[in-house]
């Protein structure tokens, strides 16, 4: 059984198949990226992991459970977490709470001990704090932790937004372009970061991804799509050159 | 200008941050404990009134300013928590009971008009509550048998531990005080712990809140609740100080005055709150002062610059006709509001740090600093 199945997954918007019965497998602690070009329904097979949308048919199982029904709320809680492709952080919110949003699945305190600020809240929080701050430390965010996110420049928010992703100790994460805006330097970075999720956190990454150099330097596997299909799957120097792609990107 | 060197995890969970918090707030505390001793009669009254309407701004705060679901259904919460009071006290509950009962049975009401709030965002969610606080007004007109109707109900004197506390005494100026203090201090353990955490993420993103593992529908229900008691336990301080209550108190201009707490105090803060609420209780007997003294000082100005009179006599009562015009007070009100969000849209609170920055940086204080940006980001937003 694989860690992470999608089972004939469809996304139909009236007439529009944005997901056509798309299948694949992601094995635990590998790198897969999907591929296509824009409109091909890469994103929107993350917003149906993630359930903003529920899909129209198939199934999608993680650690052999079928999650396809679960509440948007709880797919955190099994241990996915994502980012987004424009970025949704909490904007009026210093980063440091930003990233402790991230760490609300590992909450366990009742409304009620919170009012009181009981010694239990108290403790968590500060093992809720040491955890952020090895996620800081991983992607070097300690020049930020009380700046507004609303002030800071896109690049930094993008990490941010791994950073909170990092936060909920994931077991798989989604991540949404994560180069997209990013520089050439700041694209290095994160593809390390990437790597090192895998082999330092023993992270499982799905990633959607438009930057070739990123993709061939990271992933173990890619997935190629086109208008909701898969058209091909394998190494990432097997997918570049499967005719169906080059037709695809170049036009055939 | 003062550089915090933390060194440990607690520098940024503590209510006070630094010494400085500590004098400061020290003397403010003493200054409110010998206020009744020292202000008059009217000051200590006026005083109470801040207390109450501040607790119901702190309530409102948390629903608004921290959740980000807009409310005009308030009045109505300290409705409820008015009559709660006043019909278990013809039972001779005592007042510890009531007092809960009334900020309970807010709460389980404002769990309920949580409910259709899941589905309703900005406009419709205010126009839910609008018509939430019109039920409840109705409700109170016509439920005769608990209510009295029109004819509306009077609240005893309160007694506590068998002791009369009049509400015009130091003693209930001190339980309101007690009373906001305590809110405050529930509020701020709530924002600095993964709930009013999770509060400020569904202000500003359900969908990236959703995906953190928040049950946003939980956490909105909940802040409705918590908003809701806190307004319900004003409601039994505000009937017992006013010691009569009926429904046309409790009306669309009192809820509209609550926005105004938390606008005009600055809407991201508790801060706003308490400085929303003194704002709104000054501002009322300086619109009773303008409008027994404007018309004579206008019509003294005219005189001064050569009007005979008659014109002078013409002029005092065209002004006196326009100062007792009806509806004027929430035509001011509405003009305030529009005011503030224009040009000080961060409140009270937002100019006060804006002046503290300025001297804390001078003279290299830039205005930009806090200029507003008008940049659109977001362009396509998973709602």
């Amino acid at each position: 059984m694989s860690y992470f199945r999608a089972e004939n997954l469809s996304l139909h918007f009236g007439g529009l198949k944005a997901v056509d019965s798309v299948s694949f497998a992601v094995e635990k602690g590998e790198i897969l990226s999907i591929i296509g070009p824009n409109g091909a329904g890469k994103s929107s097979i993350f917003n149906l992991i993630s359930r903003i949308y529920p899909p129209t048919s198939g199934r999608i199982f993680f650690e052999d459970q079928d999650i396809t029904e679960q509440p948007a709320y709880d797919i955190a809680g099994l241990g996915i977490a994502r980012t987004f492709q424009n970025i949704e952080l909490f904007e009026n919110a210093t980063m440091l709470s930003n990233l402790l949003v991230g760490r609300h699945r590992h909450s366990a305190t009742q409304l009620w001990q919170e009012l009181l600020f009981l010694p239990s809240v108290r403790a968590g929080e500060k093992v809720h704090r040491r955890r952020v701050e090895q996620v800081i430390e991983f992607l070097d965010l300690e020049a930020y932790r009380d700046k507004l996110i609303s002030g800071l420049p896109y690049g930094v928010r993008k990490v941010i937004e791994l950073a909170r992703a990092l936060c909920s100790e994931p077991k798989l994460i989604l991540l949404d372009e994560p180069s997209s805006g990013l520089n050439v330097e700041e694209t290095d970075d994160m593809s390390f970061w990437i790597r090192d999720m895998k082999t330092e956190l023993g992270i499982t990454v799905l990633m959607v991804e438009h930057d070739m150099t990123l993709v061939n330097r990271v992933s173990d596997r890619v997935i190629a799509l086109n208008y909701g299909r898969v058209l091909a799957m394998g190494s990432p120097s097997e997918v570049q050159r499967h005719p169906d792609v080059v037709a695809a990107y170049l036009g055939a | 200008m003062r550089f915090l060197f933390k060194t440990d995890y607690e520098d940024d969970i503590r209510l006070f941050p630094h010494s400085g918090y500590i004098v400061s707030y020290g003397i403010l505390l003493a200054f409110l404990v010998i206020a009744p001793f020292v202000l008059s009669s009217y000051l200590v009254s006026q005083l109470v009134f801040v207390c109450i309407y501040a607790t119901v701004g702190v309530g409102l705060m948390i629903l608004t300013g921290f959740t980000g679901q807009a409310s005009l259904g308030h009045a109505a919460f300290l409705a409820i928590g008015a009559y709660t009071a006043a019909y278990l006290q013809q039972y001779n509950v005592p007042f510890p009971v009531y007092f809960l009962a009334g900020g309970l049975l807010t709460g389980v009401v404002g769990a309920l008009v949580g409910f259709p709030a899941l589905r309703l965002t900005g406009i419709y969610l205010v126009i839910a509550t609008i018509s939430f606080a019109f039920i409840v007004e109705e409700v109170l007109a016509r439920w005769e048998s608990v209510t009295h109707g029109n004819e509306g109900m009077r609240i005893k004197t309160l007694s506590l531990f068998g002791q009369a506390v009049p509400q015009n005494g130091p003693t209930f100026y001190f339980l309101c005080l007690g009373v906001l203090i305590l809110t405050i201090v529930g509020t701020l353990n709530l924002l600095r712990s993964p709930t009013g955490r999770a509060f400020v993420a569904i202000r500003d993103s359900e969908t990236a809140a959703r995906s953190m593992g928040v049950n946003v529908s939980l956490y909105k229900v909940k802040s409705f609740a918590i908003s809701a008691a806190i307004t319900g336990l004003a409601g039994v301080l505000f009937a017992h100080k006013l010691s009569f209550i009926s429904p046309e108190m409790f009306t669309l201009q009192l809820s509209i005055e609550f926005i105004i707490v938390i606008l005009i105090g600055g809407t991201f803060s508790l801060h706003g709150a308490v400085l929303g609420a003194i704002f709104l209780v000054m501002i009322d007997p300086f619109l009773t002062y303008l409008k027994d003294d404007l018309p004579g000082i206008i019509s003294g100005l005219a005189a001064t610059f050569g009007a005979d009179s008659v014109t002078a006599g013409k002029v005092y009562s065209n002004v006196a006709a326009i100062a007792s015009a009806n509806g004027l007070k929430g035509a001011i009100y509405g003009v305030i509001i529009v005011l503030f969000v224009l040009f000080e849209p961060l409140g009270l609170y937002g100019r006060w740090l804006k002046i503290k920055l300025f001297f804390q940086l001078f003279p290299l204080y830039k205005r930009a600093t806090f200029k507003r940006q008008k940049i659109y980001v977001k362009s396509e937003r998973n709602r």
